[in-house]
């Protein structure tokens, strides 16, 4: 008896808030300066079309904060029209059958989009989540100085890269600047095995995670390669932010850093300019490859019909020329979408729009490892705890790679 | 009448609420997560029956055997060091010195501090490149190293010298109260029989403070076991997964991993392993207690 009235307080208390719910409530972590006023654009976007918006933004954690709080919804049954959501997981998501099919604005998306991008943002065959922007991921920032000091050439494969961090090492300064955290020593590893393997091995070893592409002699060249990054780089690296890497960029203390392109966000506000105090190049050997790490609103299902639609005008809003231009320009990353104007952005940029579609064409574009995009969390975690215990301890090559084909077993 | 049935029933009325929320918020959701460790759980909850798969992908793992040596290492040192740090001050504080509330209050205040405030002090003071080693080594003892911050070997440790800085005071505020409540007329007696001070000491004052003993280590303990915060302020739990602890490990594999059944069962763990040192010692603490009487 009291459990039924309990039931029906419960179920009462959800009818009431589906009815109320007449606006766009989106999740999203994007609360920092250049991100903050992105996602006002789209705000505005929203408005101008008539929608209600309703911001949720939880900062913090890299958004693990975020998504405590959208499990928990989701849990009461009560999910916000859209959430930041990136990668595999939107496909873990979509399993646990929340997500709203919005192939009603994605008409065009499989021509606008390169398919291994589409094939994100698709849940057995229908579009789910919309594209916002487009990192890469395998980019390596050197200080110019320094480089024209040392001859000004750019390396483009291993040993060359490692003919010039003699050379900056020779010149007193910390050749390869670089945080020890978990996730930054994945970042290098993703973009050595690229190097070393190629596009295809690095699909096959880390997006795949064939056991027979691990288990081979490249990926014990690349751990082989990677111990070697490890003596250029400082002591002190221990539980450096990556931010603060990029600045001993800057000032010339570090000679270069491995990181995606979210770093020209620092070189930017320090008014540095690029091919005058700073070269943006793809890592060694991935000049024809590119690892994408690319953010999403992933569309929750909603009853309500006005909702319903204010979700698929987002989902299109998302999508338009105007928004990924606006957006991208603020937070440093490309547009997504294909055949726009890419007048507005930095020589940095216009070379990352240049080698995705490039890339999109030839089968170098590859989703990033280290960023989320590849494989589900729990695998991911689990590789990432061998390559961070790998960069700090003594364990040989041969052992990394044992223990990676455990690692990648993971489920 | 009426004031005597007030009177029986007003204090269970008064507590209820109370009890009713730690029943339901404490160990209701004790006994959801033992039930999730048994699960399917991904993501989501998610009730699929799993058996002890759980436990055995918690056995498998090493980075949980990092934690939990860890999580020895610092207990066992945090706990003997505040403990021993602690009694040596309030012993010496005990010998009626001039100053003495000042100087308690000195030894006191890190307690106040959160573990966030003094694991990021400590990360800047440990940092070979901005603290004490290179102020050792700029006062002419180039050779000078002090890395352990930065070395996945000894990195546990500085979470240990952070821990005990922190909580050092709180042990001797209660060990120096214990001081004061040890009968005086027994100290006299015992100096009137020629007893020398650390005699007294060692022979009496000591084997006294048994029950604040027991406190102390209770509590260093719970502190010890949930320990989140210092650790991921002043090592991230790195160098790599150096100084991982069962509750960093948790909280990853629940909340950024998406395997909310291998994140149950770890917390499953920690709380067995509370029970384990918790049980025995307050057993034996009420069996002692009730004998002495």
């Amino acid at each position: 008896m009291k459990l039924k009235f309990v039931a029906a307080a419960i179920a009462a208390s959800f009818v009431a808030g589906a009815s109320y719910a007449a606006e766009v409530e989106v999740l999203h972590w994007w609360t920092s300066g250049g991100e903050a006023k992105s996602v006002a654009e789209l705000k505005k976007m929203m408005e101008a079309k008539g929608h209600k918006w309703k911001d949720f933004a939880v900062a913090g954690g890299g958004g693990d904060a975020a998504m405590t709080a959208l499990k928990a919804r989701v849990v009461a049954g009560n999910a916000p029209v859209a959430a930041q959501i990136k990668g595999p997981s939107i496909q873990e998501w979509a399993q646990q059958g929340v997500l709203a099919d919005i192939s009603g604005a994605a008409g065009e998306w499989d021509k606008l989009l390169p398919k291994v991008v589409g094939d994100v943002m698709k849940y057995k065959g229908k579009y789910v989540a919309a594209p916002v922007n487009v990192h890469r991921v395998n980019w390596l920032w050197i200080n110019q100085e320094a480089l024209n000091k040392a001859g000004g050439k750019a390396p483009t494969n291993f040993d060359e890269f490692f003919a010039l961090a003699d050379k900056f090492k020779a010149a007193g300064m910390t050749a390869i600047a670089h945080g020890g955290q978990p996730w930054q020593d994945a970042t290098v590893f993703e973009s050595v095995v690229l190097g070393v393997g190629g596009a295809k091995f690095f699909n096959d070893a880390l997006v795949k995670l064939d056991p027979k592409a691990i288990d081979s002699p490249t990926m014990l060249k690349s751990f082989d390669t990677l111990a070697k990054i490890k003596t250029y780089i400082d002591k002190d690296a221990a539980g450096r932010d990556w931010n603060l890497a990029t600045a001993m960029v800057m000032n010339g203390k570090g000679g270069m850093q491995f990181m995606g392109d979210w770093a020209k966000g620092e070189f930017t506000s320090a008014n540095k300019v690029a091919g005058k105090d700073y070269a943006c190049v793809p890592t060694p050997g991935t000049a024809n490859a590119y690892t994408f790490n690319i953010d999403s609103f992933a569309m929750f299902k909603v009853k309500d019909a006005a909702v319903q639609k204010g979700q698929l005008d987002l989902a299109t809003a998302i999508m338009s020329p105007e928004f990924q231009e606006v957006f991208n320009l603020n937070k440093g990353s490309i547009p997504v979408r294909s055949g726009m104007s890419d007048a507005k952005f930095d020589a940095c940029a216009k070379k990352s729009i240049v080698d995705f579609n490039a890339t999109a064409k030839s089968g170098g574009l590859v989703p990033s490892f280290a960023h989320g995009m590849a494989v589900p969390s729990a695998t991911q975690g689990a590789i990432v705890d061998v390559v961070a215990k790998f960069m700090n301890s003594n364990m040989s090559s041969k052992d990394a790679v044992a223990a990676l084909v455990k690692a990648a077993k993971t489920k | 009448m009426t004031s005597r049935v007030a009177d029986h029933w007003l204090p269970k009325l008064v507590l209820s609420p109370t009890l009713a929320a730690s029943l339901l918020f404490v160990y209701g959701f004790i006994l959801i997560t033992v039930a999730l460790s048994f699960t399917e759980s991904r993501l989501l909850p998610n009730w699929e029956w799993a058996g002890i798969e759980r436990y055995l992908d918690l056995f498998d793992n090493e980075r949980w055997w990092t934690s939990a040596a860890n999580l020895a290492i610092f207990g066992t040192l945090f706990i003997a060091l505040s403990m021993a740090i602690g009694l040596l001050i309030a012993i010496l504080l005990d010998q009626k010195i001039r100053g003495e509330g000042f100087l308690r209050a000195i030894y006191l205040y890190p307690m106040a501090l959160s573990f966030i405030v003094s694991g990021t002090a400590w990360k800047w003071i440990l940092n070979p490149g901005l603290g004490l080693e290179k102020l050792v080594q700029s006062w002419g003892f180039p050779d000078f190293t002090f890395d352990w911050l930065v070395n996945p070997d000894m990195a546990i440790y500085t979470v240990v010298i952070a821990g005990v800085w922190q909580s050092a005071g709180f042990a001797m505020a209660l060990f120096l109260a214990g001081l004061r409540g040890v009968d005086s007329e027994i100290i006299k007696a015992a100096q009137v029989d020629g007893a020398s001070t650390p005699t007294i000491y060692r022979r009496i004052i000591i084997p006294t403070l048994r029950p604040v003993f027991f406190s102390v280590t209770l509590i260093l303990a719970h502190i010890a076991i949930k320990s989140f915060d210092l650790v991921m302020a002043l090592t991230g739990g790195g160098p790599g997964t150096a100084t991982d602890v069962p509750a960093i490990f948790m909280y990853q594999f629940s909340f950024s991993r998406g395997q909310l059944g291998l994140g149950a069962a770890s917390a499953v763990m920690m709380l067995m392993t509370v029970i384990a040192i918790m049980v025995p010692l307050m057993y034996a603490e009420t069996k002692a207690s009730g004998a002495g009487r």
